[in-house]
Parts: structure tokens; sequence; C-alpha cells
């Protein structure tokens, strides 16, 4: 009897030992985060004013701003997501209305985006300076940097797109083949509208993914800080920026905190909204049902 | 139901629409292979640019030349191959805990609410980008553990980088696995009048394990591939670690400090550390992918 009471006994301490470690390792994640956020906060909003993003940056980025910078970043931005999201939402649909998910081809498609997803950008950043900058000469640019961060983004594009594409109710391809539309219409004017949200949630987290990459684009988009003339030109992406900043300019430390708070608040807001897209796709779909 | 979406035959009312169905799936095949066929490239690419170096360099030297001094031709990368896994086990140890709680949270210790604003704020964490980490890791982190041991930039900065990098991807990934549980256990289990650890410990973890495991395998991977927040925090200083307070340097980092210069033989000697990592990573998340098809097999 005395021995059941002390086993119990254990098991509430036990359970109240749990509860207090599972609480506590939330906290820590939290004071982390708030950490994090808090510092950068704090060192870049007395750095950060209006001229501070139009200006181009002087003295290797010590004083000025940072227009040049984000001019090169959109540039990048917009050449990997013109290459990329064709190819991604195709692969996408194909994988999603075309072909079976188990059998070859669709196989092989979707497991070589899952490996794809898994290699390290440094990788990418090797791979884009061999075969973008060197083999096909397109040098240190906007271009090349452009392309091998579109490869980063072509998992992202295509898994969004097939999960929003798989979660249009079968009923919509029915009434459509009942309708006597095409499967080219049926794509363009039901399916991939009906998966919209699921699309700009996954474009969102593309371009987060986009804008908050170093590694592969030190060797393809480069370093140079000028406002660039064209998309051969190199370009420093806002990134790239804070990491030159840092590392290889004594005396920067203001402006890489600026920059940081610029680059955080840009993607935190991006990621809430691709939240909020896929959660309201989510509850209309259960609505649906 | 016998038919499914890919049978569903669409009735084709004119020459036209049949012509502009076929031109559509070749365009659509052709976009598919071309993004299948990216990662032969990856990998073909990689492997021309590493061949000089493991032609000319037997790959013993890898490990067993005296030093990485590739200006005397000497190409040590035993270092920095410590140093990758002293990095990546270590935030592991540190992440997988703390990640799991986290998951444990979320399902079944917050309230609705606390655990939503709680999952948002991990996700949240996941965005930061790795340079943003290894910007405050310079600028805080490094400071107070130089004031404990110098020199500050250190495997341990390191490490708790690392760890606040993969925390996400375990915790999410553990949440998920969690979520997948049958309903139907855990009611069983409350029946018999099992505690709240009770539960976790006897029925939920159990039943979640592969899928916890495929998410730390994705992490480890994360982990190993990490370059920039790694690079601004170890001190990147070619040795074997002797202790946590060293600096130590990794494969990833290695490749963005030399690749800006380096040519020949060790320009291909960066390639062949570049396609270690790729194989390495192309492995943990074959093991993560297929854990996560076997989950309840």
């Amino acid at each position: 009897m005395a021995e059941a009471v002390f086993v119990k006994l254990m098991h509430a301490w036990r359970d109240r030992l749990a509860k207090l470690t599972v609480y506590f390792a939330a906290f820590l994640v939290c004071a982390a985060f708030v950490w994090i956020v808090g510092d950068l906060v704090r060192g870049g909003m007395a750095h950060l004013s209006w001229d501070f993003l139009v200006d181009s940056p002087r003295d290797a980025g010590r004083a000025g701003g940072i227009g040049s910078i984000l001019v090169s970043t959109a540039l990048v931005l917009v050449v990997a997501l013109m290459a990329a999201l064709p190819l991604g939402w195709a692969a996408a649909a194909l994988l999603a209305e075309y072909v079976p998910a188990d059998g070859g081809f669709g196989y092989a498609v979707r497991y070589s985006l899952q490996v794809l997803a898994g290699v390290p950008s440094i990788v990418f950043g090797l791979f884009g300076n061999a075969f973008f900058s060197v083999y096909l000469g397109m040098g240190f640019s906007i271009l090349s940097g452009g392309l091998t961060l579109a490869c980063m983004l072509l998992p992202i594009l295509a898994s969004t797109a097939d999960a929003g594409l798989r979660a249009v109710p079968d009923a919509y391809r029915l009434s459509a083949a009942a309708l006597g539309m095409s499967r080219t219409a049926t794509l363009f004017h039901l399916l991939l509208p009906a998966a919209a949200p699921a699309l700009a949630a996954g474009l969102l987290l593309g371009i987060g993914r986009a804008i908050a990459e170093t590694a592969a684009l030190l060797f393809t988009s480069g370093y140079v800080d000028r406002m660039p003339g064209s998309l051969l030109d190199s370009g420093r992406t806002l990134a790239i920026h804070i990491f030159d900043l840092s590392m290889n300019v004594s005396g920067g430390d203001a402006p890489a905190h600026a920059s940081a708070l610029i680059l955080v608040v840009a993607l935190l807001l991006i990621n809430i909204v691709a939240m909020r897209l896929a959660a309201g796709w989510q509850r209309r779909k259960i609505m649906s049902e | 139901m016998i038919w499914s979406k890919r049978n569903i035959s669409s009735p084709s009312a004119s020459a036209d629409t049949v012509f502009a169905d076929t031109l559509m799936r070749y365009l659509l095949h052709g976009a598919a292979g071309l993004a299948a066929a990216l990662v032969l490239l990856i990998l073909l690419f990689l492997a021309s640019e590493s061949w000089p170096a493991l032609q000319h360099i037997s790959i013993k030297r890898f490990l067993t030349d005296p030093s990485w001094h590739p200006g005397e031709d000497m190409y040590n990368l035993a270092p920095m191959l410590s140093g990758t896994l002293y990095a990546a086990c270590g935030a592991l140890v540190l992440a997988t805990p703390l990640g799991i709680a986290s998951a444990l949270f979320i399902a079944y210790y917050a309230s609705p609410r606390t655990a939503g604003i709680y999952r948002r704020l991990v996700e949240l964490l996941a965005g930061i980008p790795s340079v943003v980490f290894g910007f405050w890791g310079l600028t805080t982190l490094v400071p107070l553990i130089n004031q404990l041991h110098p020199p500050g930039a250190s495997l341990l900065a390191g490490i708790l980088i690392l760890t606040l990098m993969i925390l996400p991807t375990i915790a999410l990934t553990a949440y998920a696995a969690l979520l997948a549980v049958p309903g139907e256990y855990l009611r069983g289990a409350a029946a018999l009048g099992l505690s709240r650890w009770g539960l976790i410990s006897g029925v939920a973890l159990p039943s979640a394990k592969t899928g916890i495991v495929a998410g730390i395998m994705l992490a480890a991977g994360r982990a190993i591939g990490e370059t920039m927040a790694v690079l601004m925090v170890a001190g990147n200083v070619v040795q074997h670690a002797g202790s946590l307070f060293d600096p130590v340097r990794t494969l990833a980092a290695n490749i963005a400090l030399e690749m800006a210069y380096a040519i020949d033989n060790h320009r291909a000697a960066l390639f062949v550390s570049g396609l270690t990592l790729m194989l390495l990573v192309m492995a943990l998340s074959g093991i993560a992918g297929w854990l996560g098809r076997n989950r309840h097999g």
C-alpha cells in the first residue's frame, strides 16, 4: 500500500517536472527570439532614415545609404522569379494534374525536386559560379546570380503549387469535363485560379528565401556596390551588404544594423502575409467540403 | 471511387483544342524534365570541376596531408571535416530536446491561443536569414563568450547560432508528427488513466518517433550545409578543436572564404569539399524521406 502511494507521488512529481521543463524550453525559445529582434531594432533604429534608403553607399558602406543595393536586390529577385516561376509552376501542374505521383516520370521529377530542396546554398553558389559565371560566360553579374537563385527557388515554388493544385476538389475537374472544357482551359481558367492563394503563398515564401540568401550569391552576383547599369553588371544584394559590412569593414556596424533591421522587417512581413494566405485558403477549403 | 482525376476524359470539341492540349502536355513535360535535370546538372558540374583534384591528389591525401596549405600543395580537409561534424552534432544535441519540447508545448501543454502564437513565433524564427543570425552572433554572442573565455569567436558560438537556426525545423516537423498520432491512441491512454506525461512518453512520442527522427535528419543536413552564420561567428582557424572555446572552420565556411581567389588544384579541392557536402546532405535527406514514407509501415 505504502509502495503504491509512493509510486503515485513519484508520478505526480515526474509530471510536474516534465511540465516545468517544457515550459522552460518554450520560454527559452521566446526569449532568444525577442533578444535577437530587440537587439536589431535597438541597434538599427538610430541609423534608419529616408536618406539611408535612397542614397548610394559611400566609403565602403560606412556612410551613405543602401539605395543601389536595394535596386540590385530587386533585380536579382526579378531575374530569379522570371526563370523559376514558369518552370516551377509547370512542374507542379504536371505532377498534380497530368502524371501519376508514383509512376516513373512523376516520381523522378518529385524525387529530384526533393533532393534539390536539401542542397546547401553554398553548393548552389559553387554550381552557379562554375556553370553560369564561367561555363556560360556571364561573369559576376546580376543575371548569373538571379539564375543561381532560380535553381534554389524551384523546389519551393513547385511543392507549394503542387499542394495547392491537389487541394482543389475533384468536383471542379469533373464539372469542367462535363461542360466540355479542354484540359488546357480547365487548367488555366479553373484550377490555377482556384489554387491562387496557395500559389501566392508559395511565391511569397520564395521571395523571402531569395532576399535572405547570401552564400549562393557571393561568387555569382558579386560584391560591387555601385548602381547596376545592366543585368550583366555585378550587383551587391542586401544580405551580402550586411555580411561585408560586419566582416570586412571596420566601423560598419551601425549601417549593418540598420540594413539587417530592414531585411528582417521585410521578411517578417512577407512571412506573415504568406501564413495568412495559407491559413485563409485552408479555412475556405474546409468550408467548401 | 473507380475514377481518378487523371482518368477524367475531357471531350475535345475541335482539332484546335486537341492540338492545344497536346502542346500543353509537351510543354509541361519539358519544363518538369528541365527541373528534374537540374540536380543531375549540379552533380555533373561539381564532379567535372573537382575532377582535376581527384586525378592529381589521391583521396587519402585529403585526410592525411600535414596541413591545409593549398599554395604549398597540401590539402588536408580533416580539420574542416571535424569542425563541421562538431558544430553540427553540438547544435543537434542542444536543438533536439528544445525542438521536441517546443512541439510538445504546442501540441499538449499550451492553450490553443498560446499554442498558435508560439507556433507563429517558431515559424518566424525559421524565416530569419542566416546572415542576420551571423551578424547578431558576431555583435552580441561573441563579445559575451569573449568575456567568459577569449577569443569569443569559437565552436561554442557556432553551435549556439546553429541551434537557433535548426530548432524551428525540428520543432515544426515534430509537431506535424505528433498531430499525425491517431486520436484513438490518445483517448485510449486517457481512458486508462495515464497522466499527461505518461501519455506523452508512453504513447505519443513512441508513435511519432519516425517522423521526429526524419525531422532531426533534415535539421542535421541544414546544420552541415549552413555557411554564412557559422563563418561569421566560429573564428575560421583551420584546426581540430580541443575545447568548446577554440575557433574552428567548417567545410562550407572554407569554400566561402577561399573561393574568391582559388585557382587550379585549390579551386578543384574546394569543389571536392562541395561535392562531399552535397553527398552528405543528399544521404541525410534520403534517410529522412525514407523514414517519412515508412512512417506507418
